[in-house]
């Protein structure tokens, strides 16, 4: 299997007034295609930095990130902004849905972004719906769901472009055990079924057993067990 | 177009603040439209074409008055069917806070002017009674006058000349009535033979203060307008024929400069409500951080952003403002109609209409830059992040 991102002598740091922190050292990483990759590791330690930079959201201090061939580390704030939008989808703790939207409408977001007419839109977004088993709740907003249910939109929302990578920040971290299970059951369904490389940062162990492989990351380095 | 309702999104988010903003610039726009008609109303003296009645007046001030014998000259230009004339005759009733619109007018003034609606039995009587005078139904029935009654009137010019004192009684000889809406204001006014008030003033006689020519061709009005001027050049009282609307502006203008005064305030109210929409848009994006942090986050360009907040902005002033100068638009007949034709605002015209469009678009896109670029700096994973 091919390395679908690599991460070479990857560094990130920020500056505070004159202060400087390091938050990642030289982190080098592949991550193939099929990969559904659990990375653990306590507070602070960088987990979400590093899933800021893979998902094109945030730009290296050094180091590169290609994924699928693309130097995204050397992408301006527009290309960046373009790649993101046809190769990752994200998925966050707490949903980040448009609260003023329906579910439907919330799924089709991204697919503003294509040359896709409103029919086909509407068409893709109700697929999409019906795929994380929520299409009787189209018309329902964000408020009116539970928190497993808006995650579950959001994972339509993430994969409505049909990105190749999906990178998930904590997609369990404010749910009850049942939904949970639901939101991870459906990732795994997407990683096996459809292909999806999956990158997701979680607290919890549960969650981390059903990636196929987990990583540690320990003060900004990636670690092989953890201590 | 296919994201506007992403920008209506935003705009209900917050429905009562939506709705008050929009309001607000319902309100100025509103004032922008009816001010602006009153701003074109003064600067506009109307054309004479198609005119069919003329007001000769001094060209220098209109308080200054013209010899009687002009009125004759001007009777003989070719195209004047008909002539009359005026004095302003200021006084008031009683208490000097009810001042009086009273006219001395000349023979045949109805004959010119059908508009008060005086019958010929009326004018009749007026013409016959020396120290008769005609009230309007307004004036008449504020103050409780009837036909027969003496009127006092105190005289803030002209003193009598025969009493010596200011004080002129008048007998009221009939009260008018015009029979259109649109006129209702001439009944605030009461008129009174201009021969006894030439020949009673202590200012001497012979003295007219405006003449008023009526024509037998609207389509020649200008033409007739320059002969009469032409009769008085280089003489001491050079004229000025204009349109009736213009010269019952130079009444209003001398107030003040009108259309500064309507500029300052639409000004003032702009000023204000920039600040007040610039706050509520400022806040609105504020709010709405990680929103926009999400649709960075899915792909939308820093520039996407900006737009969107930037169209938030030029839409929700669209509303307001379209909404405003429709409403003014409606109101300005009623208007109208309401003073009973005292203050005549012109419908709001393409003109006002274009101006109106632009100020919107203007005052949305001053008060939606400073958000938008905002939006647009915004750094995704601070705002993820909630920093
Ligand atoms: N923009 C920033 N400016 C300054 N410091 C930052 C910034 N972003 C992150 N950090 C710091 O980098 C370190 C790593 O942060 P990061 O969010 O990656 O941690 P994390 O592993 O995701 O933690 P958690 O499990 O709490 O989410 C933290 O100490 C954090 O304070
Ligand atoms: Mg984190």
């Amino acid at each position: 299997m091919s390395a679908l991102v690599e991460i070479r002598d990857l560094s990130k740091a920020y500056t505070r007034g004159r202060q400087t922190v390091e938050v990642l050292h030289h982190v080098t990483l592949d991550i193939n295609e099929g990969d559904f990759l659990a990375l653990m590791g306590p507070s602070g330690s960088g987990k979400t930095t590093l899933l800021n930079l893979i998902g094109g959201l945030d730009s290296p201090s050094s180091g590169s990130i290609s994924v699928a061939g693309t130097r995204i580390d050397q992408l301006g704030g527009t290309a960046l902004a373009k790649w993101r939008a046809a190769h990752v989808g994200f998925i966050f703790q707490f949903y980040n849905l448009l609260p003023m939207l329906s579910a439907q409408k919330n799924v089709e977001v991204p697919l503003l972004l294509t040359k896709l007419s409103a029919a086909q839109r509407r068409q893709n977004a109700k697929i999409a719906l019906q795929l994380v088993n929520l299409a009787d709740r189209a018309a329902h907003k964000p408020a009116e769901l539970s928190g497993g249910q808006q995650q579950r939109v959001a994972i339509a929302r993430a994969i409505i472009s049909d990105p190749a990578l999906l990178v998930c920040d904590e997609p369990t971290g404010d749910l009850d055990r049942q939904s949970a299970e639901e939101v991870l059951g459906l990732l795994q369904v997407l990683n096996r079924e459809q292909g999806k490389t999956i990158v997701m940062v979680t607290h919890d162990p549960k969650a981390a057993d059903h990636a196929s492989h987990t990583l540690h990351l320990e003060k900004g380095s990636l670690v092989e067990s953890p201590p | 177009m296919k994201y506007l309702h992403l920008i209506r999104a935003a705009l209900m988010r917050r429905k009562t603040r939506t709705v008050l903003t929009i309001l607000s610039v319902l309100a100025a726009f509103l004032l922008f439209g009816l001010l602006d008609g009153v701003r074109v109303a003064f600067n506009s003296g109307g054309t004479l074409a198609g005119v069919d009645r003329l007001v000769v007046a001094s060209r220098f001030s209109i308080i200054q008055s013209l010899p009687e014998s002009l009125v004759n000259r001007v009777a003989a230009v070719p195209g004047v069917k008909l002539t009359t004339w005026a004095n302003w005759f200021g006084g008031y009733y009683r208490e000097q806070k009810n001042q009086m619109i009273i006219f001395a007018i000349g023979p045949d003034y109805f004959q010119a002017y059908p508009d008060y609606g005086v019958t010929p039995a009326m004018a009749d009587a007026l013409a016959t009674t020396r120290t008769g005078v005609l009230a309007g139904k307004a004036v008449a029935d504020r103050f409780g006058w009837k036909t027969g009654d003496k009127l006092p009137i105190m005289g803030s010019i002209f003193p009598n000349k025969s009493t010596g004192e200011t004080t002129w009684t008048f007998d009221i000889v009939g009260v008018f009535q015009a029979p259109q809406a649109a006129n209702r204001a001439l009944e605030q006014q009461i008129l009174l033979n201009w021969k006894y008030f030439d020949e009673a003033n202590a200012y001497g006689g012979g003295q007219v203060g405006w003449i008023v020519a009526k024509v037998a061709d609207p389509k020649h009005s200008a033409e007739i307008a320059q002969a009469i001027d032409a009769l008085s050049a280089n003489s001491d009282h050079e004229t000025k024929t204009q349109t009736e609307q213009e010269f019952n502006l130079s009444f209003a203008r001398q107030i003040g400069d009108i259309g500064l005064i309507v500029t300052a305030i639409i000004g003032a109210v702009f000023f204000t409500l920039m600040l007040l929409t610039g706050n509520t848009m400022a806040q609105a994006v504020r709010e709405r951080i990680p929103e926009l942090a999400t649709l960075k986050t899915i792909g939308f360009t820093d520039a996407q952003v900006l737009a969107l907040v930037f169209g938030e902005s030029v839409l929700l002033i669209l509303i307001g403002g379209l909404l405003g100068l429709a409403l003014a638009t409606l109101l300005m007949p009623i208007v109208t109609e309401a003073s009973g034709g005292m203050i005549q605002l012109p419908p709001i015209g393409s003109r006002s209409w274009g101006m109106g469009i632009a100020l919107m678009i203007a005052v949305g896109a001053i008060v939606g830059i400073l958000p938008a670029w905002r939006a647009m700096r915004l750094r995704v994973v601070d705002a993820l992040a909630g920093r």
